[in-house]
């Protein structure tokens, strides 16, 4: 789900530019404290595993193809502030070194696949795991259903910043329901790598995957039991 | 770190090191979600290129590291597809994983032992 250079105009992706910088340092000033001696090369290789699954463009209709995005799948192993830290290292080197996406869309690219594909992922695992068993098996459930969505909404992502700067004047509803269509269906082959790597991790090193050591809730706790906790101790 | 850990980042990585160097030569062929969409309502010839109609992608430019040498997976100088595509794949991977692993080594929340060298760095 690349921009291509020339597609988005120039202030449009300026403005997304500084957005993804901001969001990026934001990142890096949060994400720091899930990053111990454990996640930090567990976060290099699933930076390298996105790259490495990006490059597999699986055919989801006659002369169209998708990739992984991989926002969920990073939230699942390193959690979401580091997550995008990945998807915007792979996003970053497929624009310097392999010519994947335009470098002028290097700030819509990161806000669509590394802000907002990581950022809905979160959301919606968080929000799964609530009522789903933190098992191999619900892993797999909760990474295919977040993995849907979130690819939707990263399409959106795109279709609003078309919205703002496209350079060709087209019907936005037709971009918008077409860019939605055709990402469910991406999103399903998303969401079938996301579950079996998730599962796979989750049943030889339990350990290393973020969505099983956080997230927790505690049975019974509700949103209001938390900050009085917090203020007791 | 314990060396466990290593051994299934070692495993991970050969897993990607296999999808990017040989799984990737029987990836599709046919544009992404985006670049189809996005050609939408023009005409393309064999290569690809816009030859009419109106899309979004009509105003299209060529990207600044065409000319790199691993530009659309592949390897400049080499000519044989399937050796091309694997090898930019596995560097890819490599690369990727390098500078995955350095920079988030070096902003790492270090272990409490040294929070105390690091007056007020450790408190987030």
């Amino acid at each position: 789900m690349h921009i291509a250079n020339g597609i988005v105009n120039a202030q449009v992706s300026a403005v997304f530019a500084v957005m993804a910088v901001v969001a990026l340092a934001l990142c890096v000033a949060r994400g720091r404290a899930d990053l111990d001696d454990r996640l930090a090369p567990m976060a290099g290789l699933v930076a390298a595993f996105i790259f490495a699954v990006q490059m597999l463009n699986f055919q989801v209709l006659p002369g169209v193809s998708g990739h992984l995005l991989g926002g969920t799948l990073a939230v699942m192993l390193v959690g979401p502030w580091v997550g995008a830290l990945c998807v915007s290292t792979v996003l970053i080197i497929q624009c310097l070194l392999f010519a994947d996406g335009g470098l002028t869309a290097l700030g819509l690219n990161i806000t669509n696949m590394a802000v907002i594909g990581t950022a809905a992922g979160y959301l919606l695992v968080a929000g799964l795991l609530r009522v789903l068993p933190k098992t191999p098996t619900g892993l797999a459930v909760t990474g295919f259903i977040a993995s849907v969505i979130g690819v939707v909404i990263a399409s959106q992502g795109f279709v609003l910043q078309y919205w703002l700067g496209g350079t060709t004047d087209l019907s936005m509803p037709t971009i918008a329901g077409t860019m939605a269509g055709v990402h469910t269906l991406i999103g399903v082959g998303e969401g079938l790598i996301t579950a079996t790597t998730v599962a796979t991790v989750a049943r030889v090193r339990p350990d290393l995957v973020f969505a099983l050591r956080r997230f927790r809730t505690r049975p019974g706790s509700t949103a209001g039991v938390t900050p009085a906790m917090r203020s007791a101790t | 770190m314990k060396r466990r850990t290593w051994l299934f980042i070692g495993a991970g990585l050969l897993v990607a090191l296999l999808l990017a160097g040989v799984v990737s030569n029987f990836a599709s062929g046919s544009p992404d979600g985006l670049d189809h969409t996005a050609r939408d309502g023009c005409t393309t010839n064999a290569e690809g290129e816009i030859t009419g109609g109106t899309c979004m992608a009509q105003e299209e430019k060529d990207h600044e590291t065409a000319d790199s040498p691993l530009a659309d997976y592949g390897i400049k100088g080499i000519d044989n597809e399937y050796l091309a595509t694997g090898l930019s794949g596995a560097l890819g991977v490599l690369i990727t994983f390098g500078i995955g692993v350095g920079v988030f080594w070096l902003v790492r929340r270090r272990g409490p032992e040294r929070a105390g060298s690091e007056t007020g760095a450790g408190s987030d």
